[in-house]
């Protein structure tokens, strides 16, 4: 199945509102009203896009520190997500989870790890659920390539095609580990698992092409919902900007500023909406619009967030435990 | 191996006939029918539940605990796992946040280590971390092992760990009625809920109702009434700690023993009440001393029931050592009823 236009101009929109909002959130931390560590999703912007654009409301995601793109990509609401940044009370968290925390239950984000490798057993338990529930749901996991040096991920694959659930697992493999590359941790170029040819469908593609990400996504979550079993999607990115904070904030040194350079010429937004503005499926007038209609939402994001009440410590021992 | 087959050949002391209908003459099995009767009911009350774990489905069934019931519930809803105890965790924890209630069985506690990620980082932050929008409704249930040798990596009581983290609810039944009960209340709770058992118990046969019920988490209770000392002990040191309270009774002590049952959320109030009218403590536990179970009941005593304290609270623990394989050594690393005896002896009368 084709991308439509409407859909082109969705993921294309899609695309924009999560770099546009992660370079808000990147030009107001200095502000130090965001008392939490964000990871911001610049340069990666094409996978959640893609990926979540194959899936159904009720499908349900998995994802891990650097989550806005994927909380916003599954459908997740921008106010929620930035007063949780703000550590409100409206937040989607209520404030006890912060940036790396973030959830949305309804659109089937049911909830971020922030311990690298944690959440991809995890989403292979919703695809277990969903399995033996006999729903025709999928679970997909996005991480890292950080994340491919730890064993859940090697686990929860033999387990998934042991069991063959309807889990799509999506590596984000944007070359760094916080200061570390990926040449220093993993043994040649293996990070790519192929698995069992039989049991488990496999790519590696760019992880910078919407369409790319879109088109194979698709093909593993349509057999994923036929029952026949779990799939892995190297996604090859760049993280343009540090691991964690605003510009300023990333340490100098540990990486080649002509690697960066190299990458933000192939910004997957930019990208994109050249190819389609070639296309003739945007138009500048669209563009405008689009960007307007995105920097109000975000104004009153903010707006919404900065005016939220604080929790209390009357709030400190909620929670706890569920009665 | 002989420890892998325990036979059940000593019935609970009667403490237990007064909270069950019918007292002595009700059915009396084996502690392993007792929680496997409650696994099978919840197996065929609630759909949601199921039971996973490396070798949940071999002959012997996890001491018996899980013995025959892929064969009633499925291998779809009773499966062996693979021995991969971390990425396994997870899964049930998404599971559990996929609408089902796992029950994972871990033959030992020394394997949860294997699994801390998960149910540390995982499932005890899960309901606090997203403001109360997610909860993850688990049981983990692990046994620890004693005797023949099985050495320093295979009889770890590691309580005092988990009883560390909130969000964690901690249970350690004593008695095949509890055992039971206290399974059902757990694959009942919307929490993660971990079950510390012991080889030990699985040696008592007890009278257990036919029909499910659950025993409340977080609540105690007095196995033996008595004036002079509270003795808190848990898992089958409460056995052995009302044996040396009946023993102590000719001696002219009278001691109170109380099961704490759940050592997270702890029944502070019952060992307090208790406390305030003993006026002596003395607390047992099948781990180590050292910032474990009876170091944290000590300190909470001394908070909040100091002015009743007229003795030194006593604690009787194994030694802070790795369990050595060696029988000999093993006999005198272990701690039982006649140090119990002891401490009372000493906690009462300061000899």
């Amino acid at each position: 199945m084709s991308l439509t236009k409407d859909a082109k101009r969705g993921m294309l929109r899609t695309m924009l509102r999560i770099r546009r909002v992660q370079e808000r959130i990147e030009s107001e931390y200095l502000k130090d009203e965001m008392k939490t560590p964000v990871h911001l999703y610049i340069g990666q912007e094409a996978i959640a896009t893609g990926v979540c654009a194959t899936l159904r409301k009720d499908d349900a995601i998995n994802s891990n520190h650097r989550s806005h793109g994927h909380y916003l990509a599954k459908g997740g609401d921008l106010k929620a997500m930035m007063a949780e940044l703000f550590c409100r009370t409206t937040g989607c968290s209520k404030g006890y989870g912060g940036s790396m925390h973030l959830v949305d239950v309804e659109h089937g984000n049911l909830g971020t790890s922030a311990i690298v490798g944690g959440g991809i057993p995890i989403g292979t338990g919703l695809g277990l659920a969903f399995q033996m529930q006999k729903l025709d749901r999928v679970s997909v996991v996005f991480f890292g390539d950080g994340a491919a040096d730890e064993g859940t991920l090697y686990e929860s694959l033999n387990f998934a095609m042991l069991k063959n659930l309807p889990v799509v697992y999506v590596m984000e493999n944007n070359g760094w580990a916080v200061c570390s590359p990926t040449a220093t941790r993993h043994c040649g170029d293996n990070v790519f698992h192929k698995g069992a040819q039989d049991r488990l469908f496999s790519a590696k593609i760019d992880g910078n092409d919407p369409e790319a990400v879109y088109e194979t996504t698709l093909k593993a979550v349509e057999r994923a919902r036929r029952g026949e079993g779990p799939s892995f999607i190297e996604c090859t990115t760049y993280r343009i900007l540090g691991h964690a904070g605003c510009v300023s904030q990333d340490p100098k040194g540990y990486r080649d500023p002509a690697e960066i350079e190299s990458w933000r010429e192939r910004c997957p937004v930019c990208a994109y909406q050249s190819k389609l503005q070639a296309e003739g499926v945007v138009n500048a007038s669209f563009l405008a619009d689009v960007e307007a209609e995105i920097a109000a939402e975000i104004d009153v994001a903010f707006d919404f967030a900065r005016q939220s009440p604080l929790p209390t410590a009357a709030d400190l021992h909620k929670y706890l435990f569920c009665e | 191996m002989p420890w892998s087959r325990i036979r059940p050949d000593t019935n609970e002391p009667e403490f237990m006939s007064a909270a069950v209908d019918g007292g002595l003459q009700g059915r009396r099995i084996s502690y392993a029918e007792a929680t496997n009767e409650a696994l099978s009911q919840a197996l065929s009350l609630d759909p949601r539940v199921f039971v996973m774990g490396q070798g949940v489905d071999d002959p012997s069934g996890m001491f018996g605990a899980t013995k025959n019931l892929h064969m009633a519930y499925g291998r779809e809803r009773v499966f062996d796992t693979p021995l991969a105890e971390t990425a396994l965790s997870g899964i049930a924890v998404g599971a559990a946040l996929g609408g089902m209630r796992p029950v994972y069985f871990h033959n030992r506690p020394d394997f949860l280590l294997l699994a801390m990620d998960q149910l540390v980082n995982h499932a005890a932050k899960w309901f606090y971390m997203f403001g109360g929008a997610a909860n993850v409704p688990l049981v983990f249930w692990a046994c620890v092992g004693r005797g023949w040798g099985s050495a320093a990596q295979h009889s770890q009581a590691l309580q005092g760990l988990f009883m560390h983290v909130p969000g964690l609810k901690l249970v350690m039944p004593s008695t095949c009625f509890d055992a039971k009960g206290l399974m059902l209340a757990a694959i009942a709770d919307k929490n993660p809920v971990l079950i510390i058992d012991h080889r030990m118990n699985f040696k008592q046969r007890g009278i257990v109702p036919e029909e499910p019920y659950t025993v409340p988490i977080g609540k105690g209770v007095i196995r033996r009434k008595g004036t002079d000392c509270t003795v808190v002990a848990v898992s089958h040191l409460v056995t052995d700690a009302f044996i040396a309270a009946q023993e102590l009774a000719g001696e002219g002590i009278e001691a109170e023993v109380i099961d704490p049952r759940t050592l997270r959320p702890l029944d502070e109030d019952l060992i307090l009440e208790s406390v305030s009218r003993t006026g002596r403590l003395v607390i047992c536990d099948t781990g180590w001393k050292t910032g474990g179970v009876t170091a944290e009941i000590s300190a909470m005593v001394a908070e909040k029931g100091f002015q009743h304290l007229k003795a030194p609270i006593a604690r009787v623990t194994n030694p802070d050592l790795p369990t050595p394989a060696g029988y000999t050594l093993e006999q005198a690393y272990y701690i039982g009823k006649d140090d119990i005896r002891k401490a009372i002896v000493r906690t009462v009368r300061g000899q």
